[in-house]
């Protein structure tokens, strides 16, 4: 027992760096790839997050800045003109059925939000689950899923939302919520690949095993100790599979799925109906549900890429920060040293 | 330390295997049959008292951890028992365990990846003691994580039980994670080299700590090391594992003071001496650690044992490592005049005691022969040749008979037990 007690060295003190710190509250965590960002990446993830504020703020808002509603057809009485040029009444003209252009294009980002939210929820909803079990239990039950998920990954997405919209159409009534289970089964083995792959690197973690050890379920130690571990992939995929899921609508729109034209504004229904207007020389139509889906896409592309630079380890590049000395880095003199020689 | 407190037997375990399958082919998988096994315990068995400690002993890959996760069933045992006050562990189902795992807590090498990151010490200490219902109501909960907090030497409480794993410095969360493991009131603590990840400096407080912890509230301990000295300093009683066996198993004193085992007797050898001008040549065994997938015959120890002798299990692969190991020390010339008398070893037969070597293409066997003959008298000491019983040149090679092997479990040598042969009783 010589050789080891004999071995002195710095007392294990208490952590001297100030109070300890307080993982931040939700703003901080979102503000945190504003602040780590810089130069383009920086440029990407504000334009980005700018430009998509604004669409949500018109979506939330539509009734208040559209001048109609989304299917009016008259005003004070007097019926649209079809396809009228921009006027004082309909800034941005009217479509072929007498709708006024600028109403049904900021009722469509409405519609946009509405379909996006339901899509990433039902997505989180069903891949993060299944991504959590299929990774921690493994086995037959892993081989099915992935099985599955691969088959639909492999599926062309258009088609496969195709299928899913026409299947659901009879049965659900709301085509919002038909097109956002569309979008959903399009989207959901993304989200379980990249929960089941982080899953099972984190279910090697040690504190795993600490946690078996203890005598937690295994619902336990995925809830606990897995998900908060593993859900921080997240954000990215979902930003980046909102910008595919806004193609997905505007494609079943322009097909004539999902939402029905009496039900909601679409920039892909209205993109088609206006196709002939084109070559008649009626730009107004088609042009701004166009940048509506060109706008939307753009900055939520930005977005997730800005985040996945910044959030993704691999090609994290962060800024350095130059080391701050603050006083307290040397500890309060009267702080009480833990070691004593117990035995 | 002092004598071993001799009580009842808190821990039984008996042949205990835990076999893996290695890159098992798909048919292996599916038929369970086939595919190569790494034995990483191989029929250990051993009786741990209340209150002792035990320290299991031995290189890299000798299966110490395996060992100690099957005792407390977080790896499932191929066959075997273990016995927890006369209670069987193995074989019983992961939901009929959990509650017992409020007896059995393990300590893990690595601190900073045993705690959760995302948890404070007052979440993660509090976590055991919701599981296994131990506490009614948050204030009592946070009591006595206050209250192990300060055990384990992290005071202020206050401010550690806030505290997030990355606050701390490696002592500092060892001293978490072995809160962790004692605030369920556990009977047994595995320690899986609980300091080896640790600074020098807090070491030995580690392990005072610990042995301070047994004290206070009557902890019984597996400690899994490959440091022999702190074993001597921490441990009543120590076992040496090679290869998935315990191959020595006595008392602190027995083990370091009267060796019994070759390999222990190297182990020991091969200890640093503090003082230079006592330091003995270290002589580790000669060799590599065998491949854990294909264990040597006989006694798993004797291709690096230097007392082996006749029936210690020499075979094929002992007689292609002699002519190696042979060529390598001899240089260009020999090895240029020997090598081709010699055939392609992957055609090396063997099969139980008998090798046969293929001569070399075009060449006389009974040159092979006389060869080998000339390499016996060149060098007598080599072990291999004393088990060797037999050798004469076939059509087109040299057979080679050797003493068949014998596998020695633990014999009684009057001090520590050990497996090997030179304590065998006639
Ligand atoms: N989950 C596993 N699957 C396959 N083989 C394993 C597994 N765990 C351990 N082994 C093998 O079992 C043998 C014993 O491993 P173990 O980790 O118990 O050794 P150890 O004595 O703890 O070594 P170390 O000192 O390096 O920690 C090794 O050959 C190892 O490769
Ligand atoms: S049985 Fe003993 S003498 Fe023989 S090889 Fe093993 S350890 Fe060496
Ligand atoms: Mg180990």
């Amino acid at each position: 027992m010589t050789a080891t007690t004999s071995v002195t060295g710095a007392p294990d003190t208490p952590p001297t760096t100030g109070p300890p710190k307080r993982r931040g509250g939700i703003l901080s965590k979102i503000a945190a790839p504003y602040k780590q960002s810089h130069g383009v990446q920086r440029f990407m993830l504000v334009t980005g997050t700018a430009v998509s504020l604004i669409i949500v703020l018109l979506a939330i808002f539509a009734p208040l800045i559209a001048p109609f509603s989304f299917d009016t057809y008259q005003a004070d009485g007097a019926r649209f003109p079809t396809q009228g040029e921009p006027s004082d009444v309909n800034p941005w003209g009217t479509t072929v059925q007498g709708f006024d252009v600028m109403s049904r294009t900021i009722y469509g980002a409405r519609t946009a939000l509405e379909v996006l939210i339901l899509a990433v929820v039902f997505s989180l909803a069903i891949g993060v689950p299944l991504g959590l079990i299929s990774g921690y239990v493994g086995g037959w039950l892993d081989r099915i899923m992935v099985l599955i998920m691969d088959a639909l990954f492999a599926f062309p997405y258009l088609l496969l939302a195709i299928v899913a919209a026409f299947l659901l159409t009879n049965t659900i009534d709301s085509g919002i919520v038909v097109t956002a289970i569309a979008i959903t089964v399009v989207y959901v083995p993304q989200y379980f690949r990249v929960v089941r792959a982080s899953t099972l690197s984190a279910r090697e973690a040690t504190y795993i095993e600490a946690a078996r050890a203890m005598g937690a379920k295994p619902s336990t130690i995925i809830r606990k100790y897995l998900f908060g571990n593993v859900v921080q992939s997240v954000p990215v995929i979902a930003t980046l599979n909102a910008a595919d899921a806004i193609l997905t609508l505007a494609g079943l729109g322009f097909l004539g799925l999902g939402i029905q034209p009496s039900e909601a504004a679409e920039w892909g229904y209205d993109l088609q109906r206006a196709i002939a207007d084109a070559g008649a020389g009626i730009w107004w139509t088609a042009l701004y549900p166009g940048l509506g889906i060109v706008l939307a896409v753009t900055a939520l592309t930005l977005v997730g890429e800005g985040l996945n630079d910044v959030l993704n380890p691999t090609l994290r590049r962060r800024r350095i920060k130059r080391p701050v000395i603050s006083s307290s880095a040397v500890g309060p003199a009267s702080a009480p040293t833990t070691e004593r020689e117990a035995g | 330390m002092s004598a071993p407190v001799a009580t009842q037997t808190l821990i039984e375990v008996r042949d205990l295997n835990v076999h893996f399958a290695i890159n098992a082919s798909f048919k292996a998988r599916v038929t369970g049959r086939g595919g190569a096994t790494v034995k990483a315990v191989d029929g250990v068995s051993f009786d741990l008292h209340e209150g002792e400690v035990l320290g299991l002993v031995g290189e890299s890959g000798s299966g110490k951890t395996t060992l100690g996760r099957a005792l407390l069933g977080l790896v499932r045992p191929t066959s075997g028992s273990v016995k927890l006050r006369g209670e069987e562990l193995v074989g019983l189902p992961e939901r009929d365990l959990r509650p017992k795992r409020r007896h059995l807590q393990m300590v893990f090498q690595d601190p900073h990846a045993s705690l959760n990151p995302g948890m404070t010490l007052q979440t993660a200490l509090a976590h055991p003691l919701q599981i296994h219902k131990l506490t009614s109501g948050d204030a009592e909960t946070q009591a006595k994580v206050r209250e192990t907090l300060e055990l384990v030497g992290l005071f202020p409480t206050q401010r550690f039980s806030d505290s997030f794993p990355s606050d701390l410095s490696g002592g500092q969360k060892q001293r978490a994670a072995i809160a962790r493991a004692i605030i369920t009131g556990p009977d047994l603590v595995v320690a899986d080299e609980p300091v080896s990840m640790l600074d020098m400096s807090v070491r030995a407080k580690i392990l005072d700590l610990m042995i301070d912890l047994k004290e206070r509230i009557g902890l019984t301990y597996v400690y899994v090391t490959h440091d022999l000295a702190s074993a001597k300093f921490f441990c009543d009683r120590v076992a040496i594992m090679y290869l998935g066996r315990i191959v020595e198993i006595g008392t602190v004193d027995e083990i370091f003071n009267e060796p019994k085992h070759p390999y222990t007797q190297a182990l020991i050898r091969a200890i640093p001496e503090p003082d230079p001008d006592k330091a003995l040549p270290r002589d580790l065994p000669r060799g590599e650690i065998p491949d854990a997938a294909r264990p040597p015959l006989g006694c798993s120890f004797h291709p690096r044992c230097p007392k082996a002798f006749n029936i210690c299990g020499w075979e094929a692969r002992d007689l292609q490592t002699m002519l190696e190991s042979r060529w390598m020390d001899l240089g260009e010339d020999r090895y240029g005049e020997e090598r081709p008398l010699v055939g392609d070893f992957s055609k090396l037969k063997s099969t139980e005691h008998d090798a046969f070597l293929p001569a070399g293409s075009g060449k006389d066997p009974g040159e092979l022969l006389a060869l080998l003959e000339k390499i016996r008298a060149e060098e007598p000491d080599e072990p291999m040749w004393t088990g060797v019983k037999e050798m004469h040149a076939e059509a087109h090679g040299v057979r080679v008979t050797f003493e068949p092997g014998i596998d020695p479990p633990l014999y009684e040598t009057g001090g520590a037990k050990a497996a090997c042969l030179l304590y065998k009783p006639d």
